[in-house]
């Protein structure tokens, strides 16, 4: 029996293992024990799978595959960190921050008082054409919408547009679920409850004349959120839905007159309050507020000139060390500029590439220890 | 200095069986003969308060008899016989079952984790991140108790429903064992199992002798008698009288002695004593008596055998320990980790949270109490560092590995259609660090079968060497009595003894058929040896083919054919066997008056004793030394003519000896000894102890992969050393020590304490007899410190025999190596006297052979052949212990890598415990997106094939040392993950700083980070683990691509629109895989993250494989290299070695004492009278398949 046992762990194992990457095991069986089978009812099935001969492949590390791997990947990194760090470069930004905290800053004075639609201007000059399309960004620092109890705080069902949680919101809304008087807040929770609330318009100074640029507020949410996610409720006209229902704390009017001058812009679907609701990952982070609408003199972008920007200013962020800002940006096909992908890259494939050297010397070194 | 005893580490009840101590059943005996002499008061009273009424089943339920069992419910005392080993019925699983399940610490702790998450101040993921996981494991657990119950149920059923047959009113009934009672008279017929612990009344042999076969119970497989009582057996014949009978039995209470009971019966104001030879214990089986009559005493789990069912030890593999360390240790991070979080919420509430009006929540907690929610809200986030799919995906594993082993064609023995079984699934990575094997020998390393293969005969050797020869085995047809399966190949021998010429291979043969205590009985025409030992059976069998045979014996009689003629000799003496004596002799007056003594024994033993004109010495010394060398084991014969006054003289002195009543051994010793000299000698016989096969190859095999073997066996010391030599075991390169020797050596070493040796172990290399021979009574005083340099010692040595060592002090010295090694021990062993060791090593194998089943019962694995060990360690246990480690480390790695993210979040979400990912992704993640591969490599990679394993036994050693998976493994894995983590957060982080997406809408949102990260971390663990496979099969591959695809099949359903228009609230991340993914900069992303975590890993793996290359790649690479020119292995050599003799006897005393006795015959037949009618009345006995081997 020994002997058998023998041949058949030799016949098992085909020859062509002496590959590099051998296949090992094989389906080939002494035919012998098929004699046998009747008598045994015990014997163990004869399978490639159960005797743990899968026909498999063992890769191996060898230098041959890892140096000039990490040699293409390094050469493909770099090329990708290049197009990245040229296509971010191209990207132009304007960032004016007018949290008014200094007392020179326009909107300082605003910051301080606590007037509702406290109004002022901040102005800024465009040497040369803002290349379009462009985006027009407002901005917040040391705001935390990630914060884990601020963003639990929301009603889903309600965003939904189910009117049964119109009349009682999730307790996750609290304490922004219902006033003083028990009446229920729709929109309830944190979220909706801070919403921003400054608005922006937008002028150019052409020689003394003053033109207000074309801002477009349409379509700057996902689509998925103003299609699936969010929902008004379907009564019409839509104040009847939020009958017995008290606008959010903070807010100067209900959610169905966010938009006066679009009446399919109101709701839950209104776009600057889905903009809000998608929460940033970060502290600091920017939100889409209006698109520079390409017609006329801005069919391609903010020509060179002067510009004004007039604010709303109700938002507070100076009591928590905040910042706001307005940003007007261009995208590519790799989105808004951001070097930082493009410096890792190249870094990585530079690395990449210095490594692949390291290991071929050690190798040598290693391999062949009677050249050195 | 502390008192040794001799139990050490073994309490009474953990021995589950009778040692297979020389003589148990003597001592037994004698200890109640003693009981009763000397200490008449343990007769009564005391611990005698079992009572037993026969036919009288009221008597059972008086209330003298009602013990308590739950407030003030009484039960009787006395079991009924059905038996109950299951654990569960209809209505108590699911609650017995869960409170078994909730038993396990990581089972409480994740409910624990259930209920923080339930409580709404603290739950930062949903319930059901942890509830889906939980219920999964605890329904897998539960459904494979509830298989193993039912089997368990099904087995008792079957033996509750067995049949016998019992006493009720006033005749034999048919019944079920579960209708048994105690006090019932039942009838047993031949071959029925024993169904309770019964008092033999009669049976329908002479004496009511009842013979039973003990097999289940200690794994001997040669017959045992029993006997009724000299009264119950002449007043219990018919169903009539045992209907009256009506005795009161008071014996003990039910125990676990196997070799021990003590009763008195009291029957017609008589009192009789009852001794453990009167009883059939439960687990027998009746053999060679048709039918026999009993007194049930205990019943069901009253019975002895059921006494010592005890617990099994729960074994656990060092890995286990290791893995339960490190949950400990990561425990212990994650409440450092949490608290260093809650701090930080502490003080990042009270610098930012409180001025922060939009995170106004109404409540007016202090930024204290809020730092403490936090805690236990990170706990929860961060309790994924212990995954529950730990231990489920471990157990799976362990399955996964068991089921191949039961698999491999390899070891399937095809001989007896049995394959190799993993009994125990949680060991198997624990056979890949085996450093002692401890190892049986009869039976485990031979076959138990002795074969005649030569002789010397007045200077001339027979037989020779088939081997080397192509010669016909001897044609017995001549010989109408001769057994079949005999096999010979000198044929000139035949021819000699056939020619009747030669007076020396006639008395040779005439010896051999005349000298032994071999019984016989006659069946079909057919003869039937029961002998003690296999070489007695094999020498008698072999005089029987050779013309001379053995037909019969009576008390003081024996029957021989010589060729054609029928001779009956008078037995005058029978000088009976010991391991001192090493020989024994019978005296036998012929049928022409001359008295002759032939002896048998060990050569050193009878040169000592021959004659000084006794021939042929310098030339049977050379046969021996030659068949020593071809490891045969060898017995010298030789005769003696005593004169009538001699013999007269000497036989006053036997007779005066044996009525001695001081130390009647010693002085039958002195007294045999005086005969016992001035020897000629005839020849001598040479026994092959087949080694099974496969076995030197073995041995070599384990103890090049720094395994050490220890032989631990009931033989003598000769005998062992003989074994140890044939199986290279022994080599001649090794110095062997001696105990004796040993002894010194300690003594030197630690000269003040000593004084002492411990009658247990001795043996270093080879062992010693014990310093107090016979004796189990002195008392020890040893120091710790000699057992320690005891192990030190034993363990410096290559190879370790230890003889005469009985069951407890097998598993004695195992836990001696495992207490002071700290190693990894496997025991193996094949019958129920090994049950001991293979229940104290971490690993028991037992050898399905033709012993009992106990061994095999108690065993984690179990197969037919010892060389299967091989496989089973180095293969088996090597890539098992290779797969755990390398599934561990990586499944620490992935859940590192994941849960860390978290903490690294943290620093920019206020430490307000925010996790990174979507809770469905938490939920499914290691259920879903990254187990399957690492099971995958768990149950299939091979970092090099079978053969190889088994051509390199170096590959073993890492395995040994445990170097594949330990702290420094851990704490790597720690950092891999660290490391990975710390890119998941940060690539992206900086990605979506300030940026804005290809259509201007700001994709910096937290849903879209959370969706990179997640698939950052899928590519990451999923091309890992790719990394990590050595044996990359189709389905490897198809576990890789699928995670993958999987994971974004899940999560674009989860992001659809569909599922959230039926579960708003639930699924909260529509359309966020499908607006994110499509941004090529996201894409970016990952594979700049995938590729910063992958190619560092790949870098120092290829560094780290050149410059320190391990034994495996070594091998491989060679191997890869010379794969053709292999070097035969050269042919076994047999060196130059010492004489090795022995003693044919392996372990009991020969029948002499039953055959004095004269039990066993209902009437002394006249002196010279038929042989016919002894042979008649000889008790028969069936053939069965254990007796085949005696007649080899």
């Amino acid at each position: 029996m020994f002997r058998v046992s023998v041949l058949q762990t030799t016949d098992v194992i085909p020859s062509k293992e002496k590959s590099r990457c051998g296949r090992v095991g094989g389906v080939s069986r002494s035919e012998k024990m098929v004699k046998q089978e009747s008598e045994s009812a015990n014997r163990p099935d004869n399978t490639a799978f159960t005797q743990q001969r899968l026909p498999a492949w063992q890769p191996i590390l060898s230098a041959g595959i890892v140096i000039p791997g990490f040699v293409l990947i390094g050469l493909a990194f770099i090329g990708i960190g290049v197009a990245l760090l040229v296509t971010s470069r191209s990207i132009q930004v304007l960032e004016l921050d007018y949290t008014g905290d200094g007392n020179g800053s326009p909107c300082s004075s605003c910051s301080q008082s606590t007037t509702v639609n406290c109004k002022c201007s901040l102005n800024f000059t465009l040497d040369t054409l803002f290349q379009g399309p462009v985006f027009f960004y407002y901005g917040l620092s040391n705001y935390f919408q990630n914060y884990r109890r601020y963003g639990a705080s929301k009603d889903d069902n309600q965003l939904y547009g189910d009117l049964s949680y119109f009349t009682s919101p999730s307790s996750s809304c609290s304490p922004y679920d219902y006033d003083g008087s028990k009446n229920p807040i729709v929109p309830c929770g944190s979220i909706a409850n801070s919403m921003f609330n400054d608005t922006f318009t937008l002028t150019r100074t052409v020689s003394g004349k003053t033109d207000s640029v074309p801002l477009d507020g349409k379509g700057i949410a996902w689509w998925t959120d103003y299609n699936v996610k969010y929902r008004n409720p379907s009564v019409t006209p839509l104040k009847n839905a939020f009958n017995g229902t008290v606008k959010p704390i903070d807010w100067a009017k209900p959610a169905y007159e966010l938009d006066t001058s679009d009446a399919s812009n109101n709701g839950f679907v209104n776009q600057d309050f889905l903009v809000w609701m998608r929460r940033a990952a970060l502290p600091n982070f920017r939100k889409l507020y209006r698109r520079i609408d390409a017609s006329g003199d801005y069919q391609n972008g903010l020509p060179a000139g002067n510009y004004t920007i007039d604010i709303t200013y109700n938002y507070p962020v100076r009591v928590f060390n905040g910042a706001k800002k307005v940003v007007f940006s261009n995208v590519s096909w790799m989105g808004g500029k951001n070097e930082f992908l493009g410096i890792a890259y190249l870094v990585i494939g530079s690395l990449c590439v210095v490594m692949s050297v390291v290991m071929l010397i050690v190798y040598a070194k290693f391999k062949f220890p009677d050249e050195e | 200095m502390y008192t040794y005893r001799p139990v050490d580490t073994f309490k009474d009840e953990d021995v589950h069986i009778l040692d297979r101590e020389e003589r148990w059943f003597e001592r037994g005996v004698k200890e109640a003969i003693y009981v009763k002499r000397k200490r008449p008061s343990l007769n009564r009273g005391g611990d005698v308060t079992w009572k037993v009424k026969a036919n009288d089943r009221p008597y059972h339920q008086l209330p003298e008899f009602k013990k308590k069992v739950f407030l003030c419910i009484k039960k009787s005392k006395y079991s009924g016989n059905a038996i109950k080993t299951y654990k569960y019925n209809v209505i108590t699983f699911l609650p017995l079952n869960l409170y078994e399940q909730f038993k396990r610490v990581a089972n409480i702790y994740f409910l624990a984790l259930l209920i923080l998450q339930i409580i709404p101040e603290i739950s930062t993921l949903p319930w059901y991140t942890t509830l889906i996981p939980l219920v999964i494991v605890l329904g897998i657990t539960a459904i494979k108790d509830l298989v193993d119950d039912l089997a368990r149920h099904r087995m008792d059923n079957e033996i509750n429903n067995r049949k016998c047959e019992v006493l009720l009113n006033g005749r034999f009934q048919e019944a079920k064992w579960r209708e048994i009672q105690v006090g019932d008279v039942v009838r047993l017929k031949k071959n029925d199992f024993i169904p309770a612990d019964l008092l033999l009344l009669s049976s329908s042999n002479p004496n009511s002798l009842c013979y039973v076969e003990t097999a289940e119970l200690d794994g001997e497989t040669n017959l045992k008698f029993r006997m009724g009582l000299r009264v119950t057996d002449e007043r219990l014949q018919e169903d009539h009288q045992l209907a009256d009978f009506n005795a009161l039995i008071e014996c003990e209470e039910p125990n676990n002695r196997l070799d021990k009971f003590t009763g008195m019966m009291l029957w017609d104001r008589e009192r009789y004593p009852l001794e453990l030879d009167n009883m059939l214990l439960r687990g027998c089986k009746i053999r060679n008596t048709d039918w026999c009559h009993g007194l049930v005493i205990f019943a069901g789990g009253d019975t002895k055998i059921m006494k010592n069912g005890g617990k099994t030890r729960f074994k656990r593999t060092k890995i286990d320990e290791l893995m339960n360390y490190m949950v400990y240790t990561i425990f212990a991070l994650l409440i450092l980790v949490s608290a260093g979080l809650a701090i930080g919420h502490t003080y990042w509430y009270e610098a930012i949270g409180t001025k922060a009006w939009y995170l106004f929540d109404g409540k007016t907690q202090t930024p204290g109490y809020r730092g403490f929610l936090s805690f236990w809200g990170y706990i929860i986030v961060l309790n994924t560092m212990v995954p529950i799919s730990l231990y489920v995906s471990v157990e799976v594993i362990r399955l996964g590995q068991s089921k191949f082993i039961n698999w491999d064609l390899q070891m399937y023995f095809a001989e007896k259609d049995t394959p190799a079984k993993a009994r125990t699934t949680t060991l198997n990575e624990q056979l890949g660090q085996i450093q002692y094997v401890f190892s049986d020998k009869t039976g485990t390393l031979t076959q138990n079968i002795m074969q005649f293969k030569k002789c010397t005969i007045a200077g001339r050797s027979y037989g020779s060497d088939p081997f080397y020869s192509k010669i016909q085995p001897v044609d017995w047809s001549w010989n109408r009595y001769a057994d079949k399966k005999f096999q010979f190949m000198d044929h000139s021998l035949v021819a000699l003894v056939r020619s009747k010429k030669d007076k020396d291979a006639m008395e040779f043969f005439k010896l051999l058929s005349l000298c032994h205590t071999v019984m016989v009985e006659h069946k079909d025409g057919d003869l039937i040896y029961q002998a003690a030992s296999p070489d007695e059976g094999a020498l008698v069998t072999a005089a029987r083919n050779f013309g001379y045979v053995f037909l019969s014996r009576t008390q003081d009689t024996m029957t021989i054919r010589e060729m054609d003629q029928e001779m009956t000799y008078e037995m005058l003496a029978l000088l009976d066997f010991n391991s001192d004596r090493k020989r024994m002799s019978i005296i036998l007056k012929f049928p022409d008056g001359r008295i002759r003594l032939y002896c048998k024994g060990a050569d050193t033993v009878i040169y000592e004793r021959l004659s000084p004109n006794s021939k042929h010495k310098e030339t049977t010394q050379t046969a021996l030394d030659i068949f020593a060398n071809e490891t045969l084991r060898t017995l010298c014969l030789c005769y003696k003519d005593i004169s009538a006054e001699e013999f007269e003289a000497w036989s006053r002195r036997h007779k005066e000896a044996q009525v001695t009543m001081n130390d009647r051994e010693a002085a039958l010793d002195a007294v045999y000894e005086q005969i016992e000299n001035n020897l000629m000698l005839i020849g001598a016989t040479a026994i092959e102890d087949k080694l099974q096969d496969g076995v030197p190859e073995t041995i070599a095999k384990l103890a090049k992969a720094d395994i050490k073997i220890w032989v631990l066996t009931g033989d003598k010391k000769e005998t062992a050393e003989n074994i140890g030599y044939s199986c290279s075991l022994l080599t001649d390169d090794m110095e062997i020590h001696y105990g004796e020797d040993v002894n010194e050596k300690l003594t030197r070493r630690q000269a003040s304490r000593r004084d002492d040796p411990q009658a247990y172990r001795r043996g270093k290399k080879k062992t010693a007899e014990p310093f107090f021979p016979g004796s189990n009574k002195n008392a020890l005083i040893i120091t710790g410190g000699w057992l320690i340099d005891f192990v030190d010692m034993a363990c410096e040595c290559e190879a370790v025999i230890c003889c005469r060592v009985t069951p407890k002090q097998k598993a004695n010295v195992v836990s001696l190596v495992k207490k002071y090694k700290k190693a990894v021990t496997l025991s193996i062993g094949d019958g129920a006297n090994d049950v001991n060791m293979i229940k104290t090593a971490d690993i028991g194998v037992g050898i399905s052979g033709q012993e009992g089943m106990q061994a095999v019962m108690s065993s984690d694995y179990a197969f037919a052949q010892f060389r299967y060990l091989q496989r089973l360690l180095l293969v088996h246990g090597r890539w098992s212990y290779i797969r755990m480690c390398k599934f561990l480390r990586f499944f620490f790695f992935k859940n590192f890598a994941f849960t860390l993210v978290h903490f690294w979040y943290s620093f920019f979400s206020g430490y307000s415990s925010q996790i990174t990912f979507e809770d469905w992704f938490i939920t499914l993640y290691n259920l879903a997106y990254s187990s399957l591969p690492v099971l995958l490599v768990g149950l299939l990679d091979q970092d090099v094939n079978d053969r190889l394993s088994l051509k390199f036994p170096k590959l073993y050693i890492p395995g040994q040392q445990g170097t594949l998976f330990n702290y420094k493994n851990f704490f790597i894995s720690l950092f891999h993950g660290i490391f990975v983590s710390l890119i998941i957060f940060f690539i992206p982080y900086g990605a979506f700083l300030q940026t804005m997406g290809q259509d201007g809408e700001a994709p910096s949102d937290y849903q879209s980070f959370a969706v990179v990260a997640a698939s950052s971390l899928i590519f990451i663990v999923n091309l890992q683990i790719s990394l990590d496979t050595s044996y990359w099969t189709f389905v490897n591959c198809f576990a890789v691509l699928g995670s993958i695809a999987i994971y974004f099949g899940v999560m674009f359903d989860i992001h659809s629109a569909g599922i959230h228009v039926i579960f708003p609230s639930v699924f909260t991340f529509t359309g966020v895989s499908s607006n994110a993914l499509r941004q090529p900069y996201l894409w970016l992303t990952i594979i700049l993250t995938v590729g910063i975590s992958l190619l560092p890993v790949i870098c120092i793996q290829f560094l780290s494989k050149t410059i320190w290359p391990s034994v495996g790649d070594k091998k491989y690479e060679m191997e890869l290299k010379e794969d053709d020119d292999k070097k035969k292995p050269s042919a076994f050599q047999r060196g130059r070695r010492s004489r090795r003799s022995a003693y044919a006897f392996s372990h009991a005393q020969g029948y002499a004492d039953l055959i004095a006795s004269g039990r066993s015959f209902r009437r002394r037949p006249q002196a010279h009278g038929g042989p016919q009618e002894s042979i008649r009345e000889i008790p028969r006995r069936e053939l069965t398949e254990n007796d085949r081997r005696y007649e080899v």
